[in-house]
């Protein structure tokens, strides 16, 4: 029979790969200061030095952690995890939906500490109490992740119960922005989760569990459940999110010139309406799917009909998952018009196991840095041009292969690339991690800039443009997305999905939080919500970010955006303030 | 007229699970372990998912294989679990046709949907109703 656990889990596995053992620890003093998510795992990233390590050797650990609400409130649907990435040789962090967070938390863990390196491919399987390591010599060098999660998923029980996170070649052959995917559709995609698997020579992760966790008061468990049950699908959240998704972006950005088009030369797209949300949605979407314990759905699926092409009348269809960002960054960004065109090209990247986003901003650098001569089509090997989707197809495919020096300097990123081979001031990345699709406004870049992942996720400076006629002072704007993404802190801890944002107010944080045990005032919250933006910077800053060498892209300043030219002095003044205030927030 | 769960159109199953996590909510407890709904993907998401429910047979095959008569018929069709008598033997899990019965690793014994419904009132996108049982 199996030990009765309570919902507010201190137990973190430890899996050790070099020598095949793993343990659990009850970690009651972390979770205490920290909840769970993101400042959990940064506190045990700190313990096991992944400031210090090399981020394809086998000391940088990788921290997967869950939080609080998830499973327990509607929403609390992610995961993070928490490493020092490849890519940009700092703080890691990542987050995924999927089955992940509740096949975590009911395998009876808030957290999963993945130590050292294989010698040989292996896949751990974690069901519950029980943890296996699973040879997966046959499963490397398999072309798709998609088939290496299908052969796990006929190998492993517990199916509707657990997550089978998994890279592809792209993370076997340490692409520093190859992602994890877990659930087929869903990824750590940002900041090179996959490389560090595959430098681990870890092909896969499985955890399931069906545990049933024990509340503190039940009664006022339930009645807070139903409250934000009917918050998370009587609200418009459900129509934005469900109806048309994330895609539903595409056409009041372009409409308004902040969708970035052919590496941002441009911020309108005139075949913007070949990849809107809603000709995906009237064209090719087949069904909607939703992570473990959302009741949204955000997720589309659409079909491609393809024909065999030796065969009359026979097809194959495929089904990809898309979503705002490789609209962007494998659409527009390229000149890719042709929805059919797009959907194979994020088949492709989903196939290998590639960050969408990276790879987008990296092929785009690459056709101007060859439109301009800084690069040969001898270094290319195909013809890169805007819209053309076969040759960006192929390119994918040597992204991963790395035949030549330029596809290997590539692979590290587009900062990388960009010294090497010039055009530092349209490749567009910022500190180190290729940029979102948001062209709205300063607030979206210095956003990129000054977050700890250096993404739009992170604080949110796209909405804070699309909000305001003016902008105040760039201090304000470095203040309020400080503010902001401290806040994040806190949702990310418990860890529920950004999109509940506008749900899970602090009041109402505090008052979840109650029936499961964990008393914190709004004030509380607020505290420590800053105290884990400090740690995590902390991290980062120990692991080699340096804020007085952001690099911003000239390309930012010449094409118009939303609020007009941006003004590199504006910038500048915000980058400025805000290194001001990290020494402070920093310093002990 | 008895009634029981019934699925309306799997393919409007998105697979968030919210079901199940209201069937274990009974227990006012979070998590799977006391769920007698069960969802998963028909073998990857894009095919999309299988709903899996006690249709509350007239003649259960369950019942039909109890060594210690712990699942009572109830009229009109399904089963009662008597946990009492209950050994934990399994073979009624076996016995389901629809691999409606999941098991409850704590007290070792099966889960039996009860047929009240409660998952049904989460279920945001009308995947399942209560209906008579025919």
């Amino acid at each position: 029979m199996a030990v009765k656990l309570p919902v507010n889990l201190a137990r973190v596995l430890y899996v050790d790969l070099t020598r095949k053992r793993s343990w659990v620890e009850d970690r009651r003093d972390l979770i205490e200061e920290y909840l769970g998510g993101v400042g959990l795992a940064v506190a045990l990233a700190r313990e096991e030095g992944v400031e210090r390590a090399d981020p394809l050797g086998p000391e940088n650990s990788v921290v997967f952690a869950v939080g609080p609400f998830n499973g327990a409130y509607p929403m609390g649907s992610k995961t993070v995890a928490v490493f020092r990435s490849p890519l940009t040789g700092n703080l890691g962090e990542s987050y995924a939906g999927g089955r992940s967070s509740l096949a975590i938390k009911f395998a009876g863990y808030q957290a999963i500490v993945i130590r050292g390196a294989s010698e040989s491919p292996v896949y751990v399987a974690v069901h519950e109490d029980e943890v296996k390591f699973r040879d997966a010599s046959a499963l490397w060098g398999m072309s798709s992740s998609e088939t290496v999660g299908r052969v796990i998923r006929e190998r492993e029980p517990n199916p509707g119960f657990r997550t089978i996170m998994r890279i592809g070649l792209a993370g076997e052959r340490l692409v520093r922005f190859a992602c994890v995917v877990t659930e087929t559709y869903r990824h750590f995609g940002r900041l090179g989760l996959g490389a560090i698997f595959g430098a681990k020579r870890l092909k896969a992760l499985v955890v399931s569990g069906r545990r049933s966790l024990e509340v503190p008061d039940r009664r006022g468990y339930r009645e807070v459940y139903d409250e934000l049950y009917e918050l998370s699908t009587k609200s418009n959240l459900m129509r934005k999110y469900h109806d048309l998704g994330t895609p539903m972006n595409v056409l009041p950005l372009n409409e308004i010139g902040a969708l970035p088009t052919k590496n941002l030369k441009s911020g309108r797209f005139e075949r913007a309406d070949g990849i809107s949300g809603e000709h995906m949605a009237e064209n090719y979407l087949i069904r909607r799917a939703a992570c473990s314990g959302c009741p949204v759905a955000c997720i589309h699926l659409a079909g491609i009909r393809e024909p065999y092409p030796h065969e009359k009348y026979f097809y194959k269809t495929t089904v990809v998952s898309y979503d705002y960002e490789p609209t962007y960054s494998l659409g527009s960004m390229l000149g890719v018009g042709d929805a059919k065109w797009l959907l194979r090209l994020i088949h492709e990247v989903e196939r290998v196991g590639l960050d969408a986003m990276s790879t987008g901003v990296a092929l785009a650098w690459a056709t101007e840095a060859l439109e301009r001569g800084l690069v040969r089509e001898e270094d290319t090997i195909v013809k890169l041009r805007w819209g053309d989707a076969e040759a960006y197809r192929r390119a994918i495919s040597l992204l991963v292969e790395q035949p030549n020096d330029f596809y290997s300097a590539l692979a590290q990123g587009v900062e990388r690339a960009s010294q090497i081979y010039g055009g530092s001031e349209f490749a567009m990345a910022f500190g180190g991690n290729e940029m979102p699709g948001y062209h709205t406004g300063p607030a979206a870049h210095i956003g990129f800039l000054i977050g700890g992942r250096h993404s739009h996720l992170d604080n949110a400076g796209y909405s804070y443009d699309q909000k305001r006629a003016e902008l105040p002072d760039p201090e304000q704007v470095v203040d309020d997305l400080m503010a902001e993404e401290a806040w994040r802190m806190v949702l990310n801890s418990l860890v529920v999905c950004l999109f509940a944002r506008g749900i899970y107010r602090p009041e109402v944080v505090s008052k979840a939080l109650a029936p499961l045990g964990i008393r914190r005032s709004v004030e509380d919250l607020r505290e420590l919500s800053w105290r884990i933006y400090r740690e995590r910077m902390r991290l980062k800053v120990d692991a080699g970010f340096d804020p007085s060498r952001l690099r911003v892209p000239d390309r930012i300043f010449e094409t118009p955006s939303p609020h007009g030219l941006i003004s590199p002095d504006y910038v500048q003044r915000a980058l400025e303030h805000y290194r001001q205030r990290l020494k402070d927030i920093c310093s002990p | 007229m008895v009634r029981r769960v019934a699925v309306v159109d799997s393919d409007l199953c998105v697979g968030c699970g919210s079901c199940m996590l209201a069937c274990n909510r009974r227990f006012a407890e979070v998590g799977y372990g006391k769920t007698a709904i069960h969802i998963r993907s028909a073998g990857g998401i894009e095919r999309g998912f299988v709903v899996i429910v006690c249709r509350a047979c007239k003649n259960p095959p369950c019942a039909k294989v109890c060594p210690e008569d712990a699942l009572l018929p109830r009229d009109g069709g399904g089963v009662r679990l008597l946990p009492n008598k209950c050994i934990g033997c399994g073979y009624c899990v076996e016995a389901c046709p629809f691999g409606a019965i999941l098991w409850d690793e704590e007290v070792d014994k099966p889960v039996i949907c009860t047929y009240c419904g409660y998952c049904v009132e989460y279920c945001p996108y009308g995947v399942i109703e209560m209906r008579e049982v025919s």
